[in-house]
């Protein structure tokens, strides 16, 4: 009898190719992403007078450094150079790109699953670490460094120690105005950001089974954020209902047969977590972060915490993160006013995120600027024929092309000093959308309340008697 | 990149949680080839805007000893170039972001973790001083100030540093089992190929 698997070692077993006297996995890669930081990597396979080893398994993608506005004078040189040298490599390699003019372009995490490059059963690499979102599909995605990206281009291969294998069970019903991006910063809250170092996480339980691929892909990107390599869900209906004709996904036969080996991809029933956590939906609120690390988040009903009668090391760490983000301590983080607000990046903006936000902003004006920058080009267009580009820009918003953006403020998009900015992306680092700039993380819908109302607030009366 | 077993030099404290990658290069500077060197962009903002900050002290310093879930977030490699072009072969701190830690390895840096109670008396012992380190990658021992502390480096790790190996170069010995292994994965799961299966 076959020991009882975790969805984890079926997906391990199915990419070793060997393993070594240390317990070092080889692993196959399926997929692998580039983007304009990948240069790195290319300038180092150059050095080596090697090629990339599987072309048609290498795709590149524009988004890191891609303007969000006039895209045709790119007045920055380091910019165009960054876009030039990806063009430049995908040409000399013949990698399929996926450039700053095609109608396909767009956040590579986006991109991957959009296109249907991003498959159950597959794993996938990236030199970006939210690679995990991936996962939601059933897939092993990780994010690499440099050094690995060129061994990836190398030897379409990667060397990787198994993680513990970590099960979040969330079971119950997620009440309106609550989504995954709230679950993911509740449990990081819990955890702490390297509270799933060294484990690889699959959420399991009805809350997730209930969740869209949008919503999958949203809580398995924020699995970096709590220290966690891998995010994974195993594949069911919706997984296959969201992929079937996508571009790149099998067709005909070849889908059948995916299909039936893809159902085979989940944890048996036996099958031992090396660490088990639970969570119950219900007990879930929107969530925004004060601090500047992800896990300095707290309900929006909550207060910043006081670090008098703290300890020493804690009190610190606290007073340094409400130093650097303008706030007063002990004090409810709802009210807070804005700077102004950030629609966007992998972890956020794909149609549903957009849908979400564009049922608060319907009708109503942002008292504060803001970008909205869709996931990708195909997401743009579909907001577009559903009429969401104009509610963004009724309500004063700027509707701008896909990429990166604020997310991490290479593009040019960046927050200028001690402003603050309410933000549907990942990561609220000091610095991370600009020098200085303060970064609240939240949900779409609490992204689009604090435009309307210029503070960080509760999104659900603004959603009162519409559908989220 | 050259292997290394032994390492002397001085340490110098960085006494933050949460040092993440973001922290350690600003992504403004990456950007820049790396002939150009990263050494300066290391901690660029946060040493800017604060007097007397510890590196700018001791920048003969080529130890670092910091707080808990060092190098997390991105997987910009960049960080571990700002910090190895700074001149730091080793960094301790009682735990690292996985990615960080993996990019370390792979350009020479030893990322020791050590228990949280070892790295704050270290951290308590070196205030706001610098004091001469040795470190022994093969015994896995640090000595600071007389007292000796023994660090878990991932065996792997171990090898490459000592001996400066490069991941791909050991992968190549094994690139006939790879094809061999693409070609089975073809075979029996065509479908892992985005449209039709071409030859690899
Ligand atoms: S949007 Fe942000 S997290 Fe996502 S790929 Fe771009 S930089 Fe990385």
């Amino acid at each position: 009898m076959i020991a009882p698997q975790t969805l984890l070692d079926k997906l391990w077993k199915a990419h070793e190719i060997r393993r070594d006297a240390e317990g070092v996995s080889l692993l196959w890669v399926d997929r692998h992403l580039v983007h304009e930081g990948s240069h790195h990597a290319f300038a180092r396979l150059k050095e080596r007078g090697q090629r990339v080893y599987a072309p048609e398994l290498t795709f590149a993608v524009v988004d890191h450094y891609a303007p969000t506005r006039n895209r045709d004078t790119i007045a920055a040189p380091d910019i165009r150079r960054m876009i030039d040298t990806l063009d430049g490599n995908a040409q000399t390699h013949g990698l399929e790109i996926f450039g700053l003019r095609d109608p396909r372009q767009g956040i590579v995490h986006v991109v991957g699953p959009e296109q249907g490059l991003t498959l159950p059963g597959l794993l996938i690499n990236c030199g970006d670490s939210h690679t995990s979102t991936h996962g939601a599909f059933g897939a092993l995605g990780f994010g690499i460094g440099a050094t690995q990206v060129a061994h990836v281009l190398a030897t379409q291969t990667i060397p990787q120690r198994k993680p513990r294998a970590m099960r979040i069970t969330i079971d119950g019903r997620l009440a309106p105005g609550v989504s995954a991006k709230d679950v993911a910063l509740g449990w990081i809250a819990r955890l702490g950001t390297s509270g799933a170092t060294g484990h690889a996480i699959e959420y399991a339980g009805s809350a997730v089974r209930a969740l869209s691929m949008e919503g999958r892909m949203t809580l398995c990107n924020l699995s970096i954020e709590g220290g966690a390599r891998f995010g994974m869900v195993a594949p069911d209906e919706t997984t296959f209902a969201y992929l079937k004709g996508r571009p790149y996904a099998p067709g005909g036969a070849a889908w059948d047969a995916a299909v039936d080996d893809w159902r085979g991809l989940v944890t048996d029933a036996e099958a031992r977590f090396d660490r088990e956590v639970r969570l119950d939906a219900a007990e879930i609120a929107p969530t925004v972060t004060w601090g500047t690390a992800p896990d300095q988040a707290l309900p929006i009903d909550g207060t910043v915490p006081d670090p008098a009668g703290l300890p020493d090391a804690e009190a610190a760490k606290v007073r340094a993160a409400l130093d650097y983000m303008g706030l007063a301590p002990g004090r409810p983080i709802a009210g807070t006013p804005v700077d102004q607000v950030f629609l966007g990046s992998c972890t956020n903006a794909r149609i549903e995120d957009l849908r979400a936000a564009a049922a608060v902003l319907a009708g109503r004006q942002a008292k504060v600027p803001g970008l909205v920058s869709p996931g990708s080009m195909i997401v743009r267009k579909q907001a577009e024929d559903e009429g969401l580009d104009r509610i963004f820009i009724e309500a004063g918003l700027d509707w701008v092309a896909s990429g990166c953006s604020l997310c991490v403020g290479m593009n040019g998009d960046l927050v200028a000093p001690g402003k603050r900015c309410a933000s549907s992306t990942n990561r609220n680092f000091r610095g991370r959308q600009g020098r200085g700039a303060r970064t609240h993380l939240m949900s779409p819908v609490m992204v689009a309340a604090a435009a309307v109302t210029g503070t960080l607030c509760d999104a659900r009366p603004l959603l009162k008697d519409r559908a989220a | 990149m050259r292997g290394w077993d032994q390492h002397e030099g001085h340490a110098v404290a960085l006494p933050i949680e949460n040092i993440d990658t973001d922290q350690l290069i600003p992504a403004r500077f990456m950007s820049t080839p790396r002939s150009e060197g990263y050494g300066r962009f290391l901690l660029h903002d946060l040493r800017e805007g604060a007097q007397d900050f510890p590196l700018d002290r001791h920048p003969e310093a080529s130890v670092l000893v910091a707080r808990r879930n060092f190098g997390s977030g991105s997987s910009r490699e960049a960080a571990v170039y700002a910090l190895v072009d700074a001149g730091f072969r080793v960094v301790i701190a009682p735990s690292f972001g996985d990615i960080f830690a993996g990019n370390a390895v792979n350009n020479g840096l030893l990322p020791a973790a050590l228990p949280e109670d070892m790295v704050d008396q270290m951290i308590r012992s070196l205030g706001d001083g610098a004091a001469p380190v040795r470190v022994d990658l093969e015994a896995g021992l640090i000595r600071m100030g007389g007292a000796e502390h023994r660090f878990d480096l991932d065996p792997t790790w171990g090898l490459k540093l000592r001996n400066g190996w490069d991941d791909i170069d050991l992968t190549a010995q094994h690139s006939d089992a790879i094809a061999q292994f693409a070609e089975r994965r073809a075979t029996r799961f065509p479908w892992a190929w985005p449209g039709a299966k071409r030859s690899v």
